[in-house]
C-alpha cells in the first residue's frame, strides 16, 4: 500500500542542493566578503572587540529586527518601530525629567510602546486598512509626537543610567548579548512551535489558515503588540546609551529593520524568512556600515549603498524564492 | 442550454475572442473569420455582454460607452461633448433613462447591462452574445431587458443567449441549442421541444455506474439547520444529516450551496436561523469553532482555501490539529511525521518526501492531502464541496470509496457536487438548491437525473405577457 517509496512524482532536489540556494547562505557569504573586504581596509576589522563596539550601535535596531522579520513572514508588514522608539524614549525621558521615579518612568516608556503597537494592530486586524499604509501614517505620527513632547532640546537622563553598551557579559557588550538571546529564543519559537508554524502558515495563505482553524487575526495582533513592546525597549535602551534622548532618536531606524530583514531573505510577501536569516543580516549590516566609515564614504553615498543593498537583497530573494518554487 | 460545465460560457468566449479555439472555423455572414482578440471581435461586430458586466467604475458611464474605440494616440484630446452627445443618443436609442455623465459605480447590474448593449450598439454590433445576463435581474429588469432584445432582433442583429432558465429561453428565443460535456447536442426550433425534452439533452450522458456505496448504518442527527438565512445568498435553508448518510445538495452553479456550507462552516456565519450539532443548539462564528464542534471542510477551491503551496506536504496535512502533534506548544517532529506518514498511506498519497512543497504535487494528490487534514480532525461531520473537481477519472472512484467508506464509519457528510452521477452514486439523499432556496429533499430511490435538474433549474415565471 505504501506509496512513498514508489513513482515519486517529481525527482528530490539533493539536501547540498536547496542547502546552497537558501537565501541564508546568500547572506552568510556575502558577510564573508564583507568581513574579508573591511580588513583590506583596515587591521581594526580583525579585532573581535571592534566588531562588537560597532554592533553595539545596531543592537537596538538589530533586535527590533528579529520580531519584524516575524511580523514580515506573517504577510505584514510594520514601519513605525524607530518612530515607536523615539516616542517611548522621549516619553521615559521626559516622565523621569519631570521628577517622576525611574522605575515609573521606564513603565510609561514601555506602555507607550505597547500602545502604539495596539493602534497598529487595531487599524490593521479590527479595521481590515494595510499595514504598510497604516504604519507609514504611524511612523509619521509617533515621531511628530516625539518633537511635540521634547521640542528641540536633548533630555538628559541620570548618570548612573548611562551605558547599557559599557557593561560586558563574558567580554560581550549587553545589548549584543539580548540580541544574541533574543535571536535563540525567537529562532526557537519560529522553527520549533504552533505559534511560529502558523505564522508561516497565515503568511502563504491567510485564507487556507482561516479554514484550517488557525486564529489568524489572533496571531497578526499579538505580533504588533509585541513589535511595540520590543521597540518601546530598544528605544530606552537607545537613551542608555546615548546618555540623553532627542525626538530624532533612531531616525530613518525603519530602513536598517527592513534592510536587515530583507538581507536575510525574508520574503517580503510572507510565508518565507529565517531568524538565522535576519541574524546574520545584522551582522552583515554592521560589516558594511562601519566598512563604509572606516574608508571615509561621505555619508549621503553611504545611503545610497544602503539603499541599493536593500534593493538588491529583494531582487536576489525573489529570484532564490521563484527558482525553488514555481 | 446546457448543464454546469457543459461549455457555454467558454464557446461564447471563443466567439467573442477572449479564448482562441485551438480547431475549427468560426463563419461570420457566410465568410470565415478570425477572430483573434476582443478587438477584432468588435471590429466584426460581435458583441459579448457579460453576466457581471465588466466596466470601470470610477469612469462615467460615457466614457465607459467609448472604451476600446479611441484609436488615437496617447495624448490626443478627449472629444467630451461629442462623446457624452453621442452616449446621450444610444441611451434614447434603447429607451432606457441613465445619466451618461454619472460614473457606472452604483448603477444597478440591470443598467449597467443596458451600458454594455448600448457598447454593442455603438459598434454597430450585428452578433450580441448575452452570457446568463438574467441570473443577477429582478423580474421586472427581466422583461426591460427582453424588450430591448426583441428590438434588437428586429433590427435585424442576432442574439445569443445563454441561460439556464427555461421560461426565459421559450419568451425569447426561436432556436435553442443545447450543450453537453463541451459538445453541441442538438439545435431544435423551441417550439418543437417539450420542456422535459430540454432536460432530457441537457443530461442524457451515457450513465455510468461508479462504484456501489459500502451501506451504512444510518444513526441519530449529526447535523441539523434550520432557516438559516444570509440575505442576498440564501433563505430558509433548513435539513439535517444524520451519522452515516451521505447528504448530496445539488443545483447550478451560483445556487447558493457554497454560501451554506461556508455559513455552517463559520467562516461567512448565518445572520439568521438555528444550528444544531449532535442534538445540542450551537452558534459558529469562526472555523476554529466548527473544528472544535467537530465540523471539517473541504473547500471547492484548493488553491485559494486549501493549500499552503510552498510549504511542506507534512505541515499541510497536520494544519488542523495543531493541539496533537504539539501537545506542549513545541513540534513534536516525530509525532508529526508519523501521522503524516500514517495518512499518506491510508490515502495513498503520492509524494516524493513529506518535506517537498505540496503545490509540486498533482491536483488529485493535494486533494487527498486536505481530506487527510481534515481525517486528523477525526470529524464527526464532512462537509465537501466539489471534492472531485479537477481531477482525473481514477482519483475519483478512489475519493469515492473513501467518502463510502467514511460514511461507513458513522460520519455524517454533506456532499456539494455539481455532477449529477455523483450524487446519485454516492448519496443517501439528495438536497437540491435553487437560487437561494432549497427546493427538493430527494430520498435515492427516487433520485434520478431528471428529478435533480427539475428541481435546480428556476421556474421563477418572471415575466407574465412578455411574451407578446
Amino acid at each position: 500500500m505504501s506509496t512513498l517509496d514508489t513513482t515519486p512524482s517529481t525527482p528530490v532536489t539533493p539536501r547540498w542542493q536547496t542547502l546552497l540556494i537558501r537565501p541564508e547562505t546568500m547572506t552568510f557569504l556575502l558577510l564573508v566578503v564583507g568581513i574579508f573586504a573591511g580588513s583590506q581596509l583596515s587591521p581594526f576589522f580583525l579585532d573581535i572587540n571592534y566588531i562588537l563596539k560597532s554592533f553595539t550601535l545596531y543592537s537596538e535596531l538589530a533586535i527590533v529586527a528579529l520580531i519584524l522579520t516575524m511580523v514580515i513572514i506573517a504577510g505584514e508588514i510594520d514601519l513605525s518601530p524607530a518612530a515607536n522608539m523615539a516616542l517611548s524614549a522621549c516619553l521615559f525621558a521626559w516622565a523621569q525629567a519631570s521628577g517622576i521615579p525611574m522605575p515609573v518612568a521606564i513603565g510609561i516608556g514601555l506602555a507607550a510602546g505597547l500602545l502604539m503597537g495596539l493602534l497598529n494592530a487595531w487599524m490593521v486586524i479590527s479595521l481590515q486598512l494595510p499595514s504598510i499604509i497604516v504604519t507609514i501614517g504611524t511612523l509619521t505620527l509617533y515621531r511628530g509626537l516625539a518633537q511635540v513632547i521634547a521640542g528641540d532640546k536633548s533630555i538628559r537622563v541620570p548618570e548612573w543610567f548611562i551605558g547599557v553598551d559599557k557593561i560586558m557579559i563574558l567580554g560581550i557588550p549587553l545589548p549584543v548579548v539580548l540580541f544574541i538571546v533574543l535571536a535563540l529564543v525567537l529562532a526557537v519559537i519560529l522553527g520549533g512551535t504552533i505559534f511560529g508554524r502558523q505564522i508561516y502558515q497565515i503568511g502563504t495563505n491567510e485564507t487556507a489558515a482561516r479554514y484550517a482553524g488557525i486564529r489568524s487575526a489572533r496571531i497578526k495582533f499579538s505580533l504588533f503588540l509585541l513589535i511595540g513592546f520590543v521597540a518601546s525597549v530598544a528605544g530606552i535602551m537607545t537613551a542608555s546609551r546615548l546618555g540623553s534622548v532627542r525626538y530624532d532618536l533612531a531616525l530613518g531606524g525603519e530602513l536598517q529593520m527592513v534592510l536587515m530583514a530583507m538581507l536575510g531573505g525574508t520574503y517580503i510577501f510572507g510565508g518565507r524568512g529565517t531568524i538565522l536569516g535576519t541574524f546574520l543580516a545584522a551582522w552583515l549590516l554592521v560589516v558594511v556600515s562601519t566598512g563604509m566609515i572606516v574608508a571615509n564614504v561621505l555619508p549621503a553615498v553611504q545611503l545610497v549603498v544602503l539603499g541599493g543593498l536593500l534593493i538588491v537583497a529583494i531582487i536576489a530573494t525573489n529570484l532564490i524564492y521563484s527558482r525553488t518554487q514555481r | 442550454m446546457g448543464e454546469n460545465g457543459a461549455g457555454k460560457s467558454t464557446f461564447a468566449k471563443i466567439l467573442a475572442g477572449v479564448h482562441r479555439p485551438t480547431r475549427g472555423t468560426i463563419t461570420l455572414n457566410g465568410k470565415p473569420v478570425d477572430v483573434t482578440s476582443p478587438i477584432a471581435a468588435q471590429k466584426l461586430g460581435i458583441t459579448l455582454i457579460h453576466q457581471e458586466p465588466i466596466s470601470f467604475p470610477d469612469l462615467s458611464v460615457a466614457e465607459n460607452l467609448v472604451l476600446g474605440k479611441a484609436d488615437d494616440g496617447w495624448f490626443s484630446r478627449v472629444p467630451w461633448a461629442q462623446m457624452t452627445r453621442e452616449a446621450k443618443a444610444l441611451m434614447d436609442l434603447l429607451g432606457v433613462k441613465i445619466d451618461v455623465t454619472r460614473p457606472m459605480r452604483g448603477l444597478s447590474i440591470a443598467d449597467q447591462q443596458m451600458v454594455e448593449i448600448a457598447r454593442a450598439l455603438a459598434s454597430d454590433s450585428r452578433l450580441i452574445i448575452m452570457d446568463e445576463p438574467t441570473a443577477p435581474l429582478t423580474p421586472r429588469e427581466v422583461e426591460t431587458l427582453f424588450v430591448i432584445a426583441r428590438r434588437l432582433r428586429d433590427e435585424g442583429r442576432t442574439i445569443i443567449f445563454i441561460s439556464h432558465r427555461l421560461e426565459e429561453v421559450r419568451a425569447l428565443c426561436d432556436r435553442v441549442t443545447i450543450f453537453r460535456d463541451g459538445n453541441k447536442i442538438a439545435t431544435e426550433a423551441i417550439a418543437n421541444l417539450s420542456d422535459a425534452d430540454i432536460i432530457r439533452l441537457m443530461i442524457g450522458r451515457p450513465f455510468k455506474e461508479y462504484m456501489h456505496k459500502a451501506r451504512a448504518e444510518i444513526g441519530a442527527v449529526a447535523l441539523k439547520v434550520e432557516r438559516l438565512s444570509v440575505p442576498g445568498l440564501f433563505q430558509d435553508i433548513s435539513f439535517e444529516v444524520r451519522k452515516g448518510e451521505i447528504v448530496g445538495l445539488g443545483g447550478l452553479v451560483g445556487a447558493g450551496r457554497t454560501d451554506v456550507a461556508r455559513a455552517l462552516f463559520g467562516v461567512a456565519p448565518a445572520a439568521s436561523g438555528t444550528l444544531w450539532v449532535d442534538g445540542k443548539t450551537v452558534s459558529i462564528n469562526d472555523p476554529s469553532e466548527a473544528i472544535a464542534l467537530g465540523l471539517a471542510f473541504v473547500p471547492e477551491d484548493r488553491a485559494v482555501a486549501g493549500i499552503f503551496r510552498t510549504l511542506s506536504v507534512e505541515e499541510n496535512i497536520t494544519a488542523a490539529v495543531p493541539k496533537q502533534i504539539a501537545p506542549s506548544g513545541f513540534i513534536r517532529r516525530a509525532i508529526e511525521r508519523a501521522m503524516a506518514n500514517d495518512s499518506v498511506r491510508r490515502l495513498s498519497i503520492r509524494l516524493a518526501s513529506l518535506r517537498q512543497p505540496i503545490g509540486e504535487l498533482s491536483g488529485g494528490n493535494q486533494q487527498k492531502a486536505i481530506l487527510a487534514r481534515w481525517l486528523l480532525t477525526d470529524p464527526s461531520v464532512l462537509i465537501l464541496d466539489e471534492p472531485t473537481r479537477g481531477i482525473d477519472i481514477g482519483v475519483k472512484a478512489e475519493f469515492y470509496d473513501m467518502i463510502g467508506e467514511l460514511a461507513a464509519s458513522g460520519r455524517a457528510i454533506l456532499l456539494i457536487s455539481s455532477e449529477l452521477p455523483e450524487l446519485l452514486a454516492l448519496c443517501d439523499r439528495v438536497l437540491v438548491m435553487s437560487e437561494g432556496r432549497l427546493t427538493a429533499d430527494i430520498p435515492r430511490a427516487e433520485a434520478t437525473q431528471e428529478s435533480i435538474m427539475n428541481a435546480a433549474v428556476p421556474r421563477r415565471v418572471a415575466f407574465e405577457g412578455a411574451a407578446a
